[in-house]
């Protein structure tokens, strides 16, 4: 395989592929970034006169600098989009991450119909999230016949209307929901690979079952972990459907992908979404910056 | 102290009986081997007496106290497994505390205890690195050095050595038994490998299928097998066994001589046969030879010196005094 001439061949034979990518990531990246720059209102009939541009097959657009920028940080929702974000994305990481570990665990065991078990365990997965939150707001959080009202009511309780009084933990929930087993079954393969002959040994060790769990089952799930928050960080950073679905982005729980995709489509203003894009990016990265300092670590060991 | 005394003990896995009834003492101080062939139940005894497993019925006493539902850790036993089980994520210092960690020693007793077992086990130079960047033997060691620290009433070895090469195993061997020697502690150790269980035992246990079938110094195995199955399990290369006419010569179901009690020669002896492979050790040469018309083959173990080769007729000449007679159930005739 590593003639000079199979070399080049495989390189030939990869080229399309890499193409591709790099037309599928760089085009919509450039455009946005473009856009940015650009006063670019479409539902404003002044803008189609005014020609057309061939690099970006638009039309030609009045460049305004950083004015979208400046305009998209200063404006009353930037702060609050960014930490409802982060607040989502540390919630659901805390829930599914503690939850997971104790499902994984639970599910280690050996019990009756474990194999049933295992896939309605992962059966929420498969679950589309546009489904998944409606089930959650038509089922569960109404406030006259969903299932929690009835369980409020059950205890002598005046149910509330959840999604808009306990809006955050209400999408906190619904989106731990889903990716509980995402996180679930990526710790149960790990648990499953932990040799028995450690957890043994510790025990003739003098060590109790809690401390055999933070001794030795935590630190060989740490791999696992940092996988689980890598990855869901990831998506995240990006949940939409579940907001679009249950609150419109009302009660505090307009995140940063909300908020730009109110700025392009309930405003028409694309050229400040593509700024709020931008920022989007940024924070993507510094968010994993930070996730690779400080858990990254443990994926070398 | 260390001595353990097993009472009527069973287990049984579902409803598959692996270790029928069974009595054992193992007196204080000794170095007793578990001895037989592979699934025969060597594992699951020194687990039970680990407290790994519950026992079935029975009794398990430690120190006259009995112990038969103690949990592990209360029992004072230190256990060494075949995969060394050490915890990957911690350096030496800390596998070799963490027992003293668990029983919540002060930081300076650790310290002390972790760098005297380190430097009895030649550690000291690792004490900072991780399992994973150490040899085998060195894993052996640090195992080892583990269970040392707590100070244990008896260690229990679980095949210790069959993950090291043939070389690193005679010298953790010897290791072994040295530790043994200073140390003066009961040794459970448990083997599938018959020159392990002659080189280091006090006393060997010979099981099979959960029973015992002989228990006795190296030596009493070798000398006075109580049945066919020890006398053919004990000694390397393995006894012959000669059944029909010759047998009866003897008066019994079955004879057996041992390759080293046989003399071969190119001239005259009661039994002849044709060499069919022999195998050059230097010091020692081993002769398989066929034909004979008592067995298959009969092994012969003869000096380096002996020159035979594939083909050769010779003639074989047994030491009466050291044959082996054993009646029709395989049991020894006095
Ligand atoms: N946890 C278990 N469940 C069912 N059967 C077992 C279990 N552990 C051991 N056995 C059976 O018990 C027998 C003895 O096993 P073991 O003690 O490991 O043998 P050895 O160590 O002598 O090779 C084997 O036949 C094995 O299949
Ligand atoms: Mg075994």
């Amino acid at each position: 395989m590593a003639t000079q001439h199979s070399r080049s061949a495989a390189r030939l034979m990869m080229a399309p592929a890499v193409f591709l990518l790099l037309v599928w990531m760089l085009v919509p990246l450039s455009l946005t970034l473009i856009f940015s720059f650009k006063k670019f209102l479409p539902l404003r009939g002044d803008q189609i006169e005014s020609g057309w541009d061939w690099v970006t097959f638009f039309p030609s657009l009045d460049w305004v600098g950083f004015a979208n920028y400046s305009r998209f940080v200063t404006s009353s929702s930037f702060w609050p989009a960014v930490s409802t974000t982060l607040l989502i994305v540390g919630g659901v990481l805390i829930i599914t991450v503690c939850l997971g570990i104790l499902l994984a665990i639970l599910l280690d065991q050996p019990m009756w119909g474990q194999g049933v078990v295992r896939i309605l365990v992962i059966a929420p997965f498969f679950v589309m999230p546009t489904v998944s939150a409606l089930v959650w707001k038509n089922m569960f959080l109404d406030p006259n016949n969903g299932l929690f009202s009835h369980l409020w009511r059950a205890f002598g309780a005046e149910p509330i209307s959840f999604l808009s009084e306990a809006a955050m933990p209400s999408i906190i929930l619904i989106v731990s929901w889903q990716w509980l087993p995402f996180a679930t079954l990526i710790l149960l393969t790990a648990i499953q690979s932990l040799d028995s002959e450690q957890l043994e040994a510790a025990e003739m060790d003098g060590a109790p079952v809690l401390k055999r769990f933070w001794f030795i089952v935590l630190p060989h799930l740490s791999r696992a972990i940092t996988i689980v928050i890598l990855i869901q960080t990831i998506f995240l950073l990006a949940i939409f459907a579940e907001i679009f679905v249950t609150t419109g982005g009302a009660f505090g729980t307009r995140t940063l992908s909300y908020l730009i995709f109110q700025r392009v489509l309930e405003s028409q203003n694309v050229g400040l979404g593509s700024a709020g894009g931008v920022y989007a990016i940024i924070l993507a990265n510094i968010v994993a910056l930070l996730l690779m300092r400080v858990v990254g670590k443990n994926l070398d060991a | 102290m260390g001595r353990i005394v097993l009472e009527k003990v069973t287990k049984s896995f579902g409803a598959t009986e692996v270790i029928p009834p069974l009595d054992l003492t193992i007196e204080d101080g000794e170095f007793t081997v578990f001895v037989g062939p592979s699934g025969c139940g060597k594992s699951t005894l020194l687990r039970l007496i680990a407290g790994l497993e519950d026992v079935s019925s029975g009794q398990i006493s430690i120190d006259g106290q009995d112990a038969t539902i103690v949990p592990p850790a209360k029992r004072g036993l230190a256990m060494v497994f075949q995969s060394y089980a050490l915890y990957p994520h911690m350096s030496v210092r800390k596998n070799i505390a963490f027992p003293l960690r668990m029983a919540k020693l002060d930081q300076a007793e650790i310290d002390k205890r972790v760098a005297s077992a380190a430097s009895v086990l030649n550690l000291s130079d690792y004490l900072d690195r991780r399992p994973g960047q150490l040899s085998g033997g060195q894993r052996q060691r640090v195992a080892i050095g583990r269970a040392i620290v707590r100070e244990p009433a008896a260690f229990l070895f679980d095949e210790p050595l069959s993950n090291l090469d043939a070389a690193l195993r005679v010298g953790m061997r010897l290791e072994i038994s040295e530790l043994h020697e200073r140390l003066k502690t009961t040794m459970i150790y448990v083997t599938h490998d018959q020159v392990e269980a002659m080189t280091m035992a006090d006393k060997i246990v010979v099981l099979r299928a959960g029973n015992i079938e002989q228990v006795g110094s190296p030596l009493e195995l070798y000398h006075t097998p109580r049945n066919q199955f020890v006398a053919g399990f004990i000694g390397s290369p393995k006894m012959n066994f000669i059944a029909g006419d010759e047998a009866a010569k003897h008066g019994a179901a079955s004879i057996g001589i041992r390759p080293e009690h046989i003399t071969v020669s190119d001239d005259g002896g009661p039994w002849s046969g044709v060499v069919s492979v022999s195998e050059h050790l230097g010091s020692d040469t081993f002769f398989h030879i066929h034909d004979t018309g008592l067995a298959d083959t009969i092994t012969v173990r003869a000096d380096g010196e002996v020159g035979f080769r594939h083909g050769d007729r010779v003639h074989l000449t047994p030491r009466d005094d050291v044959i082996h007679r054993f009646d029709r159930n395989g049991l020894r005739i006095a």
